[in-house]
């Protein structure tokens, strides 16, 4: 019974709620890695694209709910979810057409487009806010649990509870279907072939008669539609406010260098590992290993570190990656 | 230079008016940030016993009172530094009713106010270190200190017959003070205090620092924190994962807000905030639903007298400057004197004027004792099944 206990406070505390933090920076990581390993350069203004996109999401969201449309116990937001990707599409072809072509013509040095994308985070940094405000909203409607901590009690008769958000059912449900219908685009379609093509050996691609304006434009646009799909998911799991994407930044770019950059299956696993890090090295393991070893009665919490401290576990993560395996874990493109 | 004498001879009409002059009282709040929601509320108070003043046209000789607004933002000292130093020097207000929160108080008392030697009253700001403050007199406040609440709290959670509870408290001046002065309370009468800890503000999930509250355990949450911001997080999680059930809201937590956010899902939790019972209350409840707002807002009776003090100081002091004003504070909130409820500031202004001696109760029941703060009544609410608030009584 003890041993019951203690894995369902590990999978209440720890499990879910890693493993759906783990979902969304896997999909924002999928969209970095990408663009890394197609235009070849860091896009830094990914974080703002989610916001952006989330806030076109919410808006539409909000005209749904006003029409009185809605999904049952899902999310109004799932419906709204294509309009905010095509909005978002529309504006990264745009920042990509009025800023990144004149740099890619000139083949200027990846640094340089580096620093493009930080001024153009700036800027939809400001468009976002200018579109929805400053201000948190939360938007998730719909059911809340899947599983609450009460119904759950009283079925097991355990002590402890477990808690199944429905955005967090959602957001793994939603990850797994997004990343097969990306894998299978990359490996059986022609589009997917010739931007893997063109990832390998832009020249040899260019030979071979494929279009790379094409290429381009399908990257943004797969880009666009994982940066929303990933900032829509983690703003119904938690709660939206821009600022909050700013900083997701970091942790989205430790998971892509973690798993390799421009490697997508590495983007994945980077995402989980950086996930599971973040809230194993900040949980407070004292309930845990109070079940696990009844005799024992340590003083603290056997936290490692505070929770004030998570984002410090990305920076390390990536140091020690970038120190030791610059590739990453999955051999992706060295830094 | 027909121009400038018409204009002279405006002046000399204007000067002429026997010592009447308009007096500009500042008003700094938290218009935004993490108690947004209640500074509306808030303003309407001050401004409620400003116009009733001004009025009457009672006060020295029939000034008038204007109020002059500024954000404070509750969170950013330098924010609420700069919007004092705009109503004091821009604006050359007389006095001011404000800060809200305790941080940012104390930055715009010691950089602006105390080198400008202009009088702040708080409404609201409750951090024991304001208690001790050098102030050269200049700042009191209708609110009682923490210190006081951390007792009361601990007081109510003793009765209900829980002895081990869990803090978590914002990372900032009220939080911290809150916490700390609960904890000795607690222990002191024999409780156990599993942990104390803090929460930032503004954060997107706070499930990491629920996982830490669960497992120190404990049979209620004590949320020392604000309900626009992470204290509801924190509740919100909580609940999510079935950490704790019971929760004790102080000041900053309890509003209508807290109601609208979680309604039935906080049944059986309680909480306290400063409030007064009794005719006072009454009135200026009254008062304010004809002005148009809600007046049983936290804090928004603590501003209307907050107001009314300083005006009813001035009139005593036959004068509004701040120097000279100050000293008068502590003898109109005191015995002795006529009693003065809310809405009879104009009968105040008349026995001042008259010589005569008042002993200001208004809203809050006003006692001022220490460095000038607030005895401190406390509203005791708990919330019900049906997911409502409820008052259970005062101390």
């Amino acid at each position: 019974m003890d041993i019951l206990n203690a894995l369902v406070a590990f999978l209440n505390f720890v499990f879910i709620p890693a493993a759906a933090y783990g979902a969304q920076l896997a999909l924002g990581a999928l969209g970095v890695t990408l663009i890394y390993g197609i235009l070849r350069f860091s896009n830094f203004a990914h974080g703002d694209t989610m916001a952006f996109g989330t806030a076109v999401t919410i808006l539409v969201t909000w005209a749904l709910q006003a029409a009185g449309i809605s999904l049952g116990p899902l999310p109004t937001a799932l419906l709204a979810l294509p309009l905010g990707i095509a909005g978002t599409a529309a504006l990264v072809l745009l920042t990509d057409r009025a800023v990144y072509r004149f740099y890619r013509v000139q083949k200027a040095a990846p640094i340089i487009l580096v620093m493009a994308s930080v001024g153009v985070m700036f800027l939809m940094n400001g468009l976002t806010r200018l579109l929805i405000g400053v201000d948190e909203q939360r938007f998730a409607d719909g059911a809340r649990f899947v599983i609450n901590v009460r119904d759950f009690r009283e079925m097991t008769g355990l002590q402890e509870g477990l808690a199944l958000k429905t955005t967090q059912a959602l957001t793994v449900i939603v990850a797994v279907i997004v990343v097969w219908a990306l894998f299978w685009f990359l490996n059986r379609t022609k589009s997917g072939k010739a931007m893997r093509a063109y990832s390998d050996n832009e020249d040899l691609a260019l030979l071979s008669g494929i279009d790379p304006e094409k290429v381009v434009r399908l990257t943004w646009i797969i880009a666009a539609g994982l940066a929303t799909i990933a900032g829509v998911l983690y703003g119904l799991d938690k709660a939206f406010k821009p600022f909050n994407y700013f900083q997701i930044l970091l942790p989205i770019f430790a998971a892509a260098i973690v798993g390799g950059l421009g490697n997508p299956l590495g983007a994945i696993a980077g995402g989980f590992v950086v996930a599971f890090s973040e809230v194993a090295i900040t949980y407070p393991w004292l309930k845990v290993a109070g079940y696990l070893f009844p005799g024992w009665e340590p003083g603290g919490l056997l936290q490692l570190l505070g929770t004030e401290y998570k984002f410090a576990v990305s920076f390390v993560i990536l140091i020690v990656v970038l120190l030791f395996k610059p590739t990453g874990l999955f051999r992706g493109k060295s830094v | 230079m027909k121009k400038l004498l018409l204009a002279t001879a405006a002046g000399a009409l204007i000067a002429g008016a026997a010592g009447a002059e308009d007096i500009k009282m500042g008003i700094s709040l938290g218009f935004t940030g993490p108690l947004e929601s209640m500074a509306p509320a808030m303003r309407d108070g001050a401004k409620l016993a400003m116009k009733e003043v001004s009025d009457s046209g009672l006060l020295l000789d029939g000034s008038t009172v204007t109020a002059v607004e500024g954000d404070s933002t509750c969170a950013d000292a330098a924010a609420a530094t700069a919007t004092v130093e705009r109503l004091i020097t821009a604006e050359g207000v007389k006095g001011i009713v404000g800060g809200m929160c305790s941080g940012e108080t104390i930055a715009s008392l010691e950089n602006v106010a105390k080198p400008n030697g202009v009088v702040m009253i708080s409404p609201s700001a409750t951090s024991p270190a304001l208690s001790t403050i050098e102030d050269n007199g200049l700042f009191f406040r209708t609110s009682p200190s923490d210190a006081r609440q951390g007792q009361v709290m601990a007081d109510i959670i003793m009765e209900k017959g829980i002895n081990s509870v869990a803090v978590s408290y914002t990372n900032n001046d009220y939080g911290k003070g809150l916490a700390d002065s609960f904890q000795a309370a607690f222990e002191e009468k024999g409780g156990t205090v599993t942990v104390n800890s803090a929460h930032d503000d503004g954060k997107a999930d706070y499930s990491a620092e629920v996982a830490a509250l669960a497992a120190a355990g404990g049979d209620a949450l004590v949320v020392a924190g604000y309900v626009d911001q992470g204290g509801s997080g924190i509740v919100r999680a909580a609940l999510d994962t079935g950490a704790f059930d019971t929760f004790v809201f102080p000041d900053g937590m309890v509003g209508t807000a807290l109601v609208e956010n979680f309604g039935t899902e906080i049944s059986g939790s309680f909480g306290q905030n400063p409030a007064a019972e009794g005719e006072g209350r009454d009135t200026y409840l009254k008062l304010a639903e004809e002005a148009g707002y809600d007046g049983s807002g936290a804090f928004s009776a603590e501003a209307y007298d907050g107001a009314a003090l300083m005006l009813l100081a001035m009139a005593a002091a036959g004068s509004s400057d701040p120097g000279t004003y100050k000293d008068k504070i502590m003898d109109v909130a005191n015995e002795p004197g006529e009693k003065i409820m809310p809405g009879e500031l104009a009968k105040a202004l008349e026995i001042i004027n008259g010589g005569g001696d008042v002993d200001y109760v208004g809203a809050t029941s006003v006692e001022l004792v220490g460095a000038g703060e607030s005895a401190g009544v406390y509203r005791e609410v708990s919330f019900n099944d049906a997911g409502e608030m409820e008052v259970v009584g005062y101390r």
